[in-house]
């Protein structure tokens, strides 16, 4: 059965006219969100949106996955289920989430609708995940932070879908303070002029800060602020597209190219890559290997200071 | 319940209980401070499963002397069991959480649900609390932990007074918060900078507080925003201290009061619990007489090493609640020495050294309840009566004839040369 069963291939989008480019690319599915309920969508979408993107995916075999996944205080609450039962009306395939308060929610509102369990860097066992599948969720996102070896032993003693994200940047430090706003106000009362005070509200994602640790010159972490805190992000670009198999191989059920921060450009080019990587392999699982210029187009679009690497997945961690 | 309106934080709760106050121990000596200057639990590091990789964490042996010494001064054990667990840390998950129980812990504070639900199948005699870990901010999730069995609920870090008072208007349930302490400025757990920066697992004990760290911060294409010599950006935050606002903490019913530290020395540890155990004393004494008594505030800043602030519980912190210049981590004031023993017929107390003194010096002790005094050293001799001209040996025993009385476990320190 596993063998019957592909992978999914599961994008982002910033906007709508991206989502049509990424899908007619090969993207299988897509999460959107908005950052009043969502933590780090790559663009707005908001209820009228979503409700496009379903009309667009449905009939072409699409699945739009709808993230409440940010951290939940209480003034949201009253607003929670409502917005739950929007999406569902709206037909998205799965609402994506972190916070019991969602659980809780859905369950009292009985909702049918799929949960995926996506704790960013909490979800690091299958125990955990399995516990979350007995109280609804029906998939698991793994947290970046885990090795090959994990994963797949993950996959094996867990009977949720599993997700894993195989390409782009992944966010290393999420507060609620306004670092970069601190840090200009902190300056500007020692009498600091800067050219961050000239970019009026020049802190958001597109604003291109990024940072540089003092003992790493060669390493740029983008950071941006917005509704949700302070978000930094990794100096380097997950790309797993020559060792693809390894998690086809075991049935992964959905891999993620994330296109936060990334030009649809950069972004079309690396979903037709993984969209071709993953034909081939399915065309012919025993006889596959991986061809090295397929990696050609993203590494032509690639910012040169950013380096591919495959994250965590062949590295040891120690604590 | 649907129309229930904003907290009334003005109009005062009739608290009938103190709230617990529960203090951190990185070793057995530090858990029996704790307790003795106040402390009415105190939460420590097991061998494994904790977010202190680093610290001096307990045997089992340890913890059952731990319990046994806390147990006589009617004082809990806890232990954090915080991580976020990897497959293969399941393993002896099962027989980790046994020995807990058969020591005599009263409660695990746990984060990862596959360490709550095995704790809750095979050892039922442990409470299980809900680490900050978490990031739990909202009534629906405490209330969704609630039904799964769980007593108590560690708050984020990020939650206000006033959310914590709405909290606790929709669930029936012990909240806990932190009060005192050093504080990840990232929510927490949604920190992986020691993992990209040094290959050390933050959520499984390796952090390596990245934040406290310095960067750069650059505009678009290699522009710097400030100049090299300009204070440098850095997401290290000042440490939290609600000394001065117990009564706000108390009355919108927050029932354990956390202070943060198993890293810290045994002075901070015990200066910390003992002011605030002597706060908490005074309020419940007196609820409507009740004042902030400046020698508190001083007694903390003798221990403290950081700058410090409220943390959210007012407002999301701003530029003034970070460290950006170069941090001054010396405390005013080191520790000295133990008193193990007084001669009420000579006044000669017998004190372990715990760091460098000499006769001339000024010292104070400091004992449980807000016992102090100043004194200068005056002759010093070792245990067979020889004359010392200074205490230089780690642990000796020292005889010194002191101002007032002492009793075994009061304090002595002096202040730190600059």
């Amino acid at each position: 059965m596993a063998a019957t069963k592909r992978t999914e291939l599961l994008t982002t989008a910033a906007s709508m006219e991206e989502l049509r480019r990424l899908a007619e690319a090969g993207a299988d599915a897509f999460a959107v969100g908005e950052s009043r309920y969502a933590v780090r969508m790559a663009g707005e979408f908001d209820l009228g949106m979503i409700r496009e993107a379903v009309a667009f995916a449905k009939p072409r075999g699409v699945r739009i996955y709808a993230a409440v996944n940010n951290l939940i205080d209480n003034a949201l609450l009253p607003q929670l289920p409502a917005y739950l039962r929007a999406l569902d009306e709206a037909g998205v395939d799965a609402v994506i989430f972190g916070d019991p308060a969602v659980l809780a929610v859905a369950r009292s509102e009985g909702l049918t609708i799929g949960l995926h369990w996506n704790a960013e860097m909490t979800s690091t066992n299958y125990a955990t995940a399995n516990y979350w599948g007995r109280r609804g969720a029906m998939r698991v996102v793994l947290a970046r932070e885990l090795n090959m070896e994990q994963v797949i032993d993950f996959k094996a003693n867990t009977g949720l879908e599993v997700q894993v994200q195989v390409h782009g940047m992944t966010n290393i430090y999420h507060s609620k303070r306004s670092l970069i706003h601190s840090y200009a106000e902190h300056q500007q009362r020692s009498g600091k002029e800067a050219e961050l005070k000239e970019h009026a509200d020049g802190r958001g994602m597109e604003s291109g800060l990024y940072l540089i640790e003092v003992e790493r010159p060669d390493e740029r972490f983008p950071i941006y602020e917005d509704a949700n805190g302070t978000h930094m992000m990794s100096s380097d670009d997950i790309c797993m597209l020559e060792s693809l198999h390894e998690l086809l191989e075991p049935g992964i059920d959905s891999v993620k190219i994330e296109g936060l921060l990334k030009p649809t450009a950069y972004n079309e080019a690396v979903v037709r890559a993984y969209r071709a990587v993953m034909d081939a392999y399915y065309a012919d699982p025993e006889g596959y290997r991986f061809r090295d210029e397929w990696l050609d187009p993203i590494r032509e679009l690639q910012d040169p200071h950013r380096e591919l690497s495959f994250g965590f997945f062949y590295k040891e961690q120690v604590y | 319940m649907a129309t229930l309106t904003k907290p009334k934080l003005q109009g005062k709760r009739h608290r009938l209980a103190k709230p617990e106050l529960l203090a951190p121990a990185g070793s057995l000596e530090k858990l029996k401070f704790a307790v003795h200057y106040g402390a009415d639990a105190v939460y420590i590091g097991g061998q494994k499963y904790g977010l202190r990789s680093n610290a001096d964490n307990f045997s089992f042996e340890e913890m059952k002397e731990g319990v046994e010494f806390a147990n006589r001064y009617g004082a809990k054990v806890f232990v954090a069991t915080n991580i976020y667990a990897h497959n293969e840390d399941i393993e002896g998950l099962e027989d980790y959480l046994r020995s807990l129980e058969e020591a005599g812990i009263a409660a695990i504070i746990a984060a990862d649900p596959a360490v709550i639900e095995t704790a809750q199948r095979v050892a039922p005699g442990l409470e299980v609390h809900l680490s900050t870990q978490q990031s739990t901010l909202n009534w629906q999730a405490v209330k969704f932990w609630k039904d799964e069995g769980l007593p108590r609920v560690v708050l984020a870090r990020e939650t206000s007074l006033e959310e914590i008072a709405e909290i606790k208007l929709h669930v029936d349930i012990e909240i806990e918060a932190f009060v005192h302490g050093a504080m990840c400025s990232s929510f927490s757990g949604r920190c992986v900078l020691s993992n990209h920066f040094t290959d050390r697992d933050s959520n499984r004990g390796g952090c390596c507080q990245s934040c406290r760290w310095k960067y750069d911060l650059f505009v678009d294409e290699g522009a710097p925003a400030y100049a090299p010599e300009d204070d440098k950006f850095t997401m290290g935050s000042k440490d939290l201290c609600m000394i001065e606002h117990l009564p706000g903490l108390i009355e919108v019913g927050v029932d354990s009061f956390k202070i943060e530290g198993r890293m810290k020395s045994l002075h901070y540890v015990a200066t910390v619990v003992g002011v605030y155990r002597q706060a908490i004393d005074a309020y419940f004494a007196d609820p409507e007489g009740y004042e902030l008594k400046p020698q508190w505030l001083e007694e903390i800043n003798k221990a403290a090493n950081r700058p410090l602030n409220t943390g959210f519980f007012f407002d999301t912190p701003g530029a003034e609640d970070h460290i950006y210049e170069p941090e001054d981590k010396a405390a005013p004031y080191d520790f000295a020495g133990v008193v193990m023993a007084y001669d009420e017929s000579t006044g000669v107390a017998t004190i372990q050294q715990r760091n460098h003194f000499k006769p001339g010096q000024e010292v104070e002790f400091v004992g449980p309840n807000g016992t102090f005094f100043k004194q200068t050293v005056g002759d010093l001799t070792d245990e067979a009566g020889l004359a010392l001209d200074a205490a230089r040996h780690p642990l000796q025993l020292i005889r010194m004839r002191t101002g007032q009385s002492v009793k075994p476990m009061d304090m002595m320190r002096k202040r730190t040369v600059k």
